[in-house]
């Protein structure tokens, strides 16, 4: 009998890894995870599967095509092409992409040379550079940002209709106070 | 012309030359314009809300990386250097342009490198095309200051200083009518702080 119960003891699985509970930490005392202490705030749930966050890290380099169903973060070198379909491509403050973009939105902080093309917006911040083509319906350009390429605003047709402004009405009254001061002094016209 | 500060150091000023230019844009949309000023959010956002394309280049920011080591002037008339500035800059199909901001970097370009600059603006621009450009008018000026200029609305335009620089050479009416000897027509604005403003039509 004593040994039947000393087997029956050994037989139950018990995972070598699993997690003490509580009562047996209360017992030991000394806590013995050796895991960074983790913030109690609940954090996102990342489900890769469904607009989770991929990233490719400053000393990584990818030559050939990305094609990615989450947001991608890009700090590392990557030539060829990017297309992320739906979602947010961030290019880091080390990142440095040789490559035509495609995605729903591109934020640049590092180096983009290619054309870039979006279904949302993008947006070149401070120091970012992009050299290339973009093609948005929405762009932010930060002040000390490099861009040289073409601009193209995809808009729909309809509101392009009504929300264009005449740049008669898109004067402040501040600049048409200064206006009526601007009269110039001289104006030469030469005609060939 | 009324110049004024604002908060962030950058000035406004009205411009009668942008408000001719700008005359030319509204006839129709989806038209090609060609910035030498940087890109900046004022600008993209006007030219945009017109339903117009706009190729963007910061023009003296190319200048100070191709010619900016050493003599600036005088490395304008190395071929070695003005080759590969001329293969990166402004190399454009003929007629892509239907106007162009060139603002004041002429200003900084000298010799028969201006020549071939001007004479590239006149190939990328379609006939009819109008050109804006600003050059100082004081003839003995050691420096001028330069600025990043930015559209706020038709006649306003956002100086942001970028410091200053000495001219290549200075312009008068005769001899920009000369730079700009192939062009249709030539007309100025002089205004009252001796800056003159020069809309060309290709």
């Amino acid at each position: 009998m004593w040994n039947r119960r000393k087997e029956e003891e050994n037989t139950t699985p018990k995972p070598a890894s699993a997690p003490p509970t509580s009562s047996e930490l209360a017992k030991e005392g000394i806590p013995m995870s050796t895991l960074p202490s983790r913030p109690t705030v609940s954090e996102p749930h990342h489900e890769p599967h469904r607009g989770g966050q991929a990233a490719l890290g400053k000393s990584v380099i990818v030559k050939g095509q990305i094609f990615s169903r989450e947001d991608l973060t890009i700090d590392g070198e990557v030539e060829g092409t990017v297309e992320l379909q739906e979602h947010r491509l961030t290019v880091g403050p080390n990142g440095k992409v040789v490559a035509s973009v495609k995605a729903r939105e591109v934020v640049v902080l590092g180096t983009i040379h290619g054309n870039v093309e979006t279904s949302d917006k993008i947006e070149i911040r401070k120091d970012a550079k992009l050299v290339g083509d973009i093609r948005t319906t929405r762009i932010v350009i930060e002040d000390g940002a490099y861009f040289k390429g073409n601009i193209d605003i995809v808009r729909a047709e309809a509101p392009r209709q009504s929300a264009q402004p005449t740049p008669k009405q898109q004067q402040p009254a501040a600049a048409a106070a200064a206006q009526a001061q601007a009269a110039p002094a001289m104006v030469g016209d030469h005609k060939r | 012309m009324t110049i004024s500060a604002s908060k962030n150091s950058s000035e406004t000023r009205q411009s009668h030359g942008l408000d001719q230019f700008c005359s030319s844009l509204e006839e129709r949309a989806g038209l090609s314009i060609l910035d030498l000023a940087g890109a900046s959010q004022a600008t993209v956002t006007f030219l945009t809300n017109y339903g117009h394309r706009l190729y963007s280049d910061d023009f003296l920011h190319m200048l100070d990386q191709s010619f900016g080591d050493g003599d600036f002037y005088e490395n304008q008339s190395n071929p070695l250097k003005t080759g590969p500035f001329l293969d990166a800059a402004l190399n454009f199909e003929a007629n892509q342009f239907d106007g162009a901001l060139v603002w004041d970097t002429l200003q900084f370009v000298t010799g028969p490198l201006l020549q071939t600059v001007v004479q590239k603006l006149h190939h990328v621009l379609r006939p009819g095309a109008s050109l804006l450009a600003f050059f100082n008018a004081e003839e003995r000026a050691d420096s001028i200051p330069t600025y990043s200029y930015r559209i706020s609305d038709h006649r306003t335009i956002q100086l942001v200083p970028r410091g200053r620089r000495k001219p290549a050479q200075f312009f008068n009416n005769r001899s920009l009518e000369n730079l700009f000897k192939d062009f249709e027509s030539v007309k100025f604005f002089l205004t009252r702080d001796h800056l003159r403003e020069v809309i060309v039509r290709r």
